[in-house]
């Protein structure tokens, strides 16, 4: 990542006078590229809104929002802020200060609609509140639930049992509309066993006849303690946690985190681990795409097309497990590299994937694209101007479907992208169509980037020769003394990552995946906070309802792909 | 029983047996699906693995259509009470398979918000292992509730036999 300062054409000493008075804050460009200011519980509003409307900073997207536990510290918690520049391509990290006394900042909400859920979660998982924010409660855990979690001083495995009459009911459900134009309204409960909402979603709507007046979600249903488990287990042992995020494309989630931990510890895998987890990681977004198709179109009645993705959808299930040994969620990554080699007939195979799969493309794209019946279900539906998808934070296809091209493969080539020939797709009307559009191009321009990976390969090892990291082989564990100690010392006292905070991003198939990523110098990281792009995307849906039929609703779920492990984490 | 050569014969049988046969070889699924098992589960009914070859195709997702559920994914105590709701709505006789390692123990999810395993509130007949199981291992688990059912061995046999419903909290 470049540096974001010099990127915004500004020296340290400039940017404070950019700021208004009485804020004191220090700004810094930190390791990660990011620029990184302190900024006081009093002055925060004013150095946000100066971020985002200042001509040179104009930081328009809110990444992510979070809370840090130091129990150690005078002043306990942490509360920081990523922000980037669509435009500029610069990135900021602000962090407030604040005590246990006094666990709460002004909320964002009024400068980006983004910090809605973000700031929810923070209360939820921290204890923070966000003066101001119109509906600060729980949101991953349940209403039962007691305590933050993700203090230093809660016990992991402490849970609180919900009953079914605590179940969350919306107040607004009970509120009597009293005019002669509305008497058919009604409330009408989607989920989360609705095999709509993929099982974990739940959405309840006031219909008045068949029209949505107002919406709400609720989400949490697999909250699986993510941020938490990782905080408990080795830097490596995360590595399954993290592909169970978007379990559609497990890859993704995996080779992100690694990349994040690999610059901290300031190491890179070898070029054929790579290439192979470029091609596989390419794969995955395209079963992704595939799955969010497939199911997106069978909500709308279409089944055949589910049929033909799942096909070779199963193929590359093939490769990964011939690969990783398990299809789905696949392990396949390692800190420094990959697990183990990629079989010997693996470059046929990738091949073989290449011709097959295009076929499956085309027919879906010759059955579906101008269906009459597809385009009056999607066309004009679910609309999300570049605009408001930029404010409620939304990235990956379905921002590129509003018409902003942003994708972190080409803003900030990681895994040399930008050694690869292929496009960013982009439509423009944002509606469900645009987004399905989007997509399936998406899954063409991945198999072009496999085509030119899959020539690039490299003979070599495939995980680092770097010993505080990765295992010695396990001949020379058994042959040579130097071989046995650090294997002895990597089992016992794991990776040491140095101290230190870094924010990675890499593009997942939903968008902008963010690890921003906490060690303390021990085996374990001291804090991981993922920056899900569904979390962002899925909070503006409620917002997109209103006005549409339940049907509608269905279409437009289906075409944000909102996959519950990452939502929910 | 008419003969192709129209003559009768006749089988003997008991009903429980008989009923048994039917039972398991239409058994209509209701996938509870949470979470990457789900996705799994999407491939053991597609066209590659065909769950139909084992008479248990019929996916529903009305509980009062069904009679197999399949929990495939991690279940949270948030959750937990839906599942429950669900599963009571269902008609007997049903039969529970716990897909993937959350559904049966919580998996390697020891933690804050996640139920370690579904038995905590309701039977279970068949626990498949796996994170997530492959679609032969869910097959499997169908098979093998199959001859539970065969034999009457299943749980709602077992608590039918006390004169108890399955549904009963006091299990």
């Amino acid at each position: 990542m470049t540096d974001s300062l010099r990127k915004a054409g500004m020296s340290q000493t400039t940017l404070p006078e950019l700021f208004p008075g009485g804020a004191t804050f220090d700004a810094h460009t930190a390791a990660d590229g990011l620029v990184e200011m302190h900024v006081d519980r009093s002055g925060l509003i004013g150095v946000l809104k100066t971020l985002r409307d200042h001509p040179d900073l104009a930081c328009d997207l809110l990444l992510d929002i979070c809370g840090v536990d130091h129990p150690e510290r005078e002043q306990r918690f942490e509360v920081v802020y990523h922000v980037a520049s669509l435009d500029k391509g610069h990135r900021f990290r602000i962090k407030v200060p604040i005590s246990e006394d006094e666990p709460s900042v002004p909320t964002a909400y009024g400068i980006w609609r983004a910090a809605d859920w973000f700031e929810r979660e923070a209360w939820d998982m921290m204890g923070i509140r966000f003066d101001g924010h119109p509906n600060l409660r729980r949101i991953l855990t349940h209403e039962a639930f007691q305590g933050h979690p993700l203090r230093k001083d809660y016990d992991p495995a402490q849970r609180w049992i919900l009953t079914e009459d605590e179940t969350m009911v919306p107040d607004w459900v009970t509120e009597t509309i009293e005019d002669e134009d509305h008497f058919e309204t009604q409330i009408l409960n989607l989920g989360p066993s609705h095999p709509a909402t993929h099982g974990t979603l739940r959405i309840v709507v006031r219909l008045d006849g068949e029209v949505i007046t107002k919406a709400e979600t609720e989400i949490g249903y697999l909250h699986r303690c993510f941020e938490k488990m990782s905080e408990t287990h080795g830097w490596n042992e995360v590595i399954p946690y993290a592909d169970r995020l978007n379990y559609c494309s497990a890859m993704n989630n995996g080779v992100g985190y690694a990349l994040g931990v690999e610059r901290m510890l300031g190491i890179e895998a070898p070029p054929r681990a790579q290439m192979v987890r470029l091609i596989l990681c390419e794969f995955s977004r395209l079963m992704d795409h595939a799955v969010c198709l497939g199911a997106n179109l069978v909500d709308l009645g279409a089944l055949t097309n589910f049929w033909y993705f799942f096909q070779p959808r199963e193929e590359i299930y093939s490769l990964l497990e011939a690969c990783a040994g398990g299809r789905l969620t696949v392990s396949y990554a390692r800190i420094g590299g990959l697990v183990h080699d990629v079989p010997d007939d693996f470059e046929e195979r990738v091949r073989q994937l290449l011709r097959t799969i295009p076929k499956f493309i085309d027919d879906v794209d010759r059955l579906v694209t101008k269906n009459r019946i597809f385009r009056d279900r999607t066309e004009g539906v679910g609309v999300m101007s570049a605009a408001d998808a930029v404010a409620w934070g939304w990235t990956g296809p379905c921002l590129r479907a509003s018409g902003v091209g942003f994708d972190l493969r080409k803003e900030q080539p990681y895994m040399g992208y930008d050694e690869f020939d292929f496009d960013v797709p982009i439509a423009t009307s944002g509606d469900c169509y645009a987004r399905y559009l989007v997509r399936l191009e998406e899954m063409r321009q991945s198999l072009r980037i496999i085509e030119q990976a899959v020539g690039r390969l490299a003979a070599g090892p495939v995980i680092t020769d770097n010993h505080h990291v990765a295992l010695p082989p396990k001949s020379k564990v058994y042959s040579e003394m130097e071989a046995l100690i650090w294997h002895f010392k990597l089992i016992y006292e794991g990776i040491k990552v140095p101290s230190g905070a870094m924010y990675t991003a890499t593009e997942g198939s939903n968008g902008e995946l963010g690890f921003y990523i906490i060690a303390d110098g021990s085996g374990h990281p001291y804090r991981i906070k993922v920056r899900p792009p569904c979390f962002a995307i899925f909070q503006a849906y409620p917002h997109m309802l209103e006005g549409h039929l339940v049907s509608d609703a269905i279409a437009i779920l289906g075409s944000l792909n909102i996959i519950a492990g990452e939502l929910d984490r | 029983m008419r003969q192709p050569d129209g003559s009768s014969a006749v089988l003997t049988t008991r009903i429980a047996t008989m009923l048994a046969w039917a039972r398991k070889n239409s058994l209509w699924p209701l996938p509870f699906g949470t979470a990457c098992c789900a996705i799994e589960f999407m491939s053991t009914v597609s066209s590659h693995y065909d769950l139909a070859r084992f008479g248990a195709e019929v996916v529903r997702f009305s509980p009062r259509q069904s009679d197999m559920m399949i929990v495939a994914g991690t279940i949270t105590d948030k959750m937990a009470p839906v599942v429950k709701r669900v599963y009571d709505q269902m008609a007997e006789p049903k039969y529970v398979i716990s897909m993937g390692a959350c559904a049966c123990t919580g998996g390697f999810y020891r933690a804050y918000h996640v139920v370690q395993g579904v038995d905590e509130f309701i039977p279970v007949d068949v626990y498949v292992p796996g994170c997530p199981p492959t679609p032969e291992a869910l097959i499997e688990g169908v098979l093998k509730l199959q001859e539970l059912i065969q034999r009457g061995e299943t749980q709602y046999d077992r608590l039918s036999s006390k004169g108890r419903h399955v549904t009963d909290n006091s299990t």
